[in-house]
């Protein structure tokens, strides 16, 4: 039997999330679900703490792409600890902690990570005892031996990027270890959410990250939307996912051209980066804004396709443009010697983080969150999930250059089988307590949106995971052995979000 | 790599004209700068991007004004990559209590004569993440600003617009 199956077994009772299995369970379940994760049984897709000291465990049998979800609700403010047995669970645990006050029970690390003493306020979504802003020390990780020295870096960085700070202890040129401390974005979505209304929460939602804008608004409009039992029309579906395509082709040529530019390649990012105008102007034309923020809602879309000429124009345009710029990529040898062999991904951390988007699928992995679980209406469209092996920069280029080409042909589909009808339906009013989850498979991997509605139809609390939050523990891995000045590198073929991350 | 220098090189470039600017917006920024800046920088300016807290999203239109459509540098304005080098701050928000200090250390570092322009909804007003505890306020709650560019991200001709009255006004 799976250890899902038996973790559904001994379930003290089924919680009312939907549409996932939502076990609510006891410490002994709890510990045997961490057990489970240590030895590489299931995945760890999300670890966060709810209303009322109860805290959640997203889990996914990677043999058949069964999720669940575990909710423990603490009696005397503990919890036994993921990460003592699973690393990833660390930090989404530190963050549990010092946002709600809840220990786990022996976690290896007792630093605090989002708060860095500035907030004035302890444990805000617990106890939130009023203290003084003036700011913590943090303690680094120490590296021995000599000669050694560090280079800090952040969080105003040189380019137009997100703040973040980054401790490097080089041995000359080579790195010998990253400590990433983050944090400095965090504006307290979650306790943003506690008590916002459906409609407020989108908005919230779609300003998580607003690279990832579409992709935030379908997780958590598809969370809301199981929690309520709403069915929503079939074209609102279709436009959900032609808006998610577009989202990825742009962000797609956007890495492409920027991680080239970071191997002072400029001529691709100006290439890239013309493509990549085009898209956002077919957006534009099409749905009225760039980005197409707040155009996926609860309960359908907000805006309708009424011409789809500015997009089949934008898809012939990168189709008639796009080859040279691979081959240009694919030819320069220059570029290659950057990129080839730089920074990889040992395919078994990949594994172990259940690593999502490009930077898991470089690697090896093959989970994509439109195939398993799959979410209308990617199991009716004929694509291709690009996997490689080689895990390095030029695997996450790759990667991101075949998805350009997937989404390509999911827009000409889409675009030739939309349905008609009306594109939204009204929420329902006041309803009883109900939960619901949802992925949805953003640019960077997936997006985890999980909402517990009360019965005046508001959110009693509600929790969004981006993929990064388990790619950055990796970006400090993958550096390791490599030349401070291919950090660069590196980190553009990652490219996490730090605001998603920081919440 | 020859064909795309060559048609570079032959073809017409993307570069859109540029974005008219409200003469009374013009007149007012002027005021605000005052001569010190013509006298000092002429036309050129060079430009510090700070996020102090944004989604990215503000970021990502930023970025878009150095593509080719938008080429910012015509109008000699530039991105920099430290404060020291810069005369504009052009700042993301809301600004985060876990930046503030990073915001008014970037704001120390940048010579004078300086200027702020406030980016987006978020910079100008907090946004959707008004009333946090991690939000320390507004850009202009934190150091003083000269010119606010709202929206939800701004578009690039929104940006231009902002940074073009900026140029002018330091002409008058």
């Amino acid at each position: 039997m799976s250890l899902v199956s038996s973790l559904i077994e001994q379930a003290i009772h089924r919680t009312a999330l939907r549409p996932w299995p939502g076990l609510a369970v006891d410490a002994d379940t709890w510990r045997a679900a961490t057990l489970g994760l240590g030895a590489g049984e299931v995945s760890l897709v999300a670890l966060w703490a709810g209303d009322a000291g109860t805290v959640h465990m997203a889990l996914r049998d990677p043999a058949d792409g069964q999720s669940v979800v575990l909710s423990l609700a603490t009696t005397d403010g503990t919890f036994p600890s993921v990460g003592l047995t699973h690393p990833p669970a660390l930090r989404p645990e530190r963050v549990i902690r010092e946002l709600h006050g809840l220990v786990p029970e022996g976690c290896p690390d007792d630093r605090d990570w989002l708060d860095q003493g500035r907030w004035g306020v302890r444990h805000p979504l617990g106890a939130a005892t009023a203290v003084a802003a003036d700011g913590d020390a943090y303690a680094f990780r120490a590296a021995e031996g000599v000669p050694m020295h560090q280079i800090a870096v952040g969080p105003v960085h040189a380019g137009i990027i997100e703040p973040g700070h980054f401790r490097f202890t080089a041995n000359g040129e080579h790195v010998v270890r990253l400590e990433e401390r983050l944090g400095y974005v965090h504006k307290g979505v979650d306790s943003l959410l506690r008590g916002a209304s459906i409609v407020d929460g989108a908005r919230l939602a779609a300003r998580v990250s607003g690279d990832s804008t579409v992709a935030y608004s379908i997780a958590y409009a598809r969370a809301v939307e199981a929690a309520l039992g709403l069915a929503i029309p079939e074209r609102a579906v279709w436009l959900r996912a032609l808006m998610a395509e577009l989202e990825r082709i742009a962000n797609h040529l956007g890495d492409i051209g920027a991680i080239c530019n970071d191997a002072a390649f400029a001529m691709m990012l100006a290439h890239c980066g013309v493509l990549r105008e085009q898209v956002l102007r077919a957006a534009k034309a099409t749905f009225g804004h760039r980005l197409m923020m707040d155009r996926v809602i609860p309960g359908g879309v907000a805006v309708d396709l009424t011409d789809a000429a500015p997009i089949r124009k934008l898809v012939a345009a990168i189709r008639s443009a796009f080859p040279a710029l691979i081959s240009l990529y694919d030819n320069s040898a220059s570029l290659q010697n950057r990129t080839v062999s730089t920074g990889t991904l040992d395919a078994g951390l990949a594994r172990q983080y259940a690593v999502g988007g490009p930077v898991g699928r470089a690697s090896g992995l093959t989970f994509d969150a439109r195939k398993a679980p799959g979410y209308a209406p990617y199991p009716d469209l004929v694509f291709n999930i690009p996997v490689r092996e080689s895990g390095d920069v030029d695997g996450r280029v790759w990667i991101r250059i075949d998805e350009v080409n997937e989404s390509l042909g999911l827009i000409d589909q889409i675009l030739t089988r939309l349905p008609s009808g009306p594109i939204a339906v009204a929420l329902p009013t006041a309803s009883e307590p109900s939960e619901g989850v949802a992925l949805a498979e953003a640019f960077r991997g997936d997006v985890m949106a999980w909402v517990k509605l009360g019965a005046d139809g508001r959110l009693a609390a509600a929790h969004l995971r981006d993929a990064s939050v388990f790619q950055w523990p990796l970006l400090e891995a993958v550096i390791e052995n490599n030349i401070v000045a291919d950090f660069p590198l590196c980190n553009k073929s990652f490219n996490c979000s730090y605001s998603g991350h920081d919440l | 790599m020859r064909t795309f220098l060559l048609k570079g090189l032959f073809g017409r470039p993307l570069t859109e004209a540029a974005p008219k600017v409200d003469a009374s917006e013009l007149e007012e920024l002027a005021t605000l700068l005052g001569d010190t800046a013509r006298r000092k920088l002429g036309r050129s300016l060079s430009i510090r991007e700070v996020d102090a807290g944004s989604c990215n999203g503000c970021e990502l239109e930023i970025h878009a004004l150095n593509n080719a459509y938008y080429d910012l540098e015509r109008f000699g304005l530039r991105f920099v990559a430290s404060p020291r080098h810069a005369d504009v701050l052009l700042v993301t928000g809301p600004v985060t209590r876990n930046m503030k200090e990073a915001l008014e250390r970037t704001y120390a570092a940048t010579p004078a004569p300086k200027w702020v322009v406030a980016v987006g909804d978020c910079g100008v007003n907090c946004g959707v993440f008004k009333g946090s505890y991690a939000v320390a306020g507004s850009v202009a709650d934190v150091i003083p600003v000269d010119v606010s560019i709202p929206g939800c991200p701004p578009e690039p001709t929104a940006l231009l617009k902002g940074l073009i009255a900026l140029i002018d006004a330091n002409e008058r």
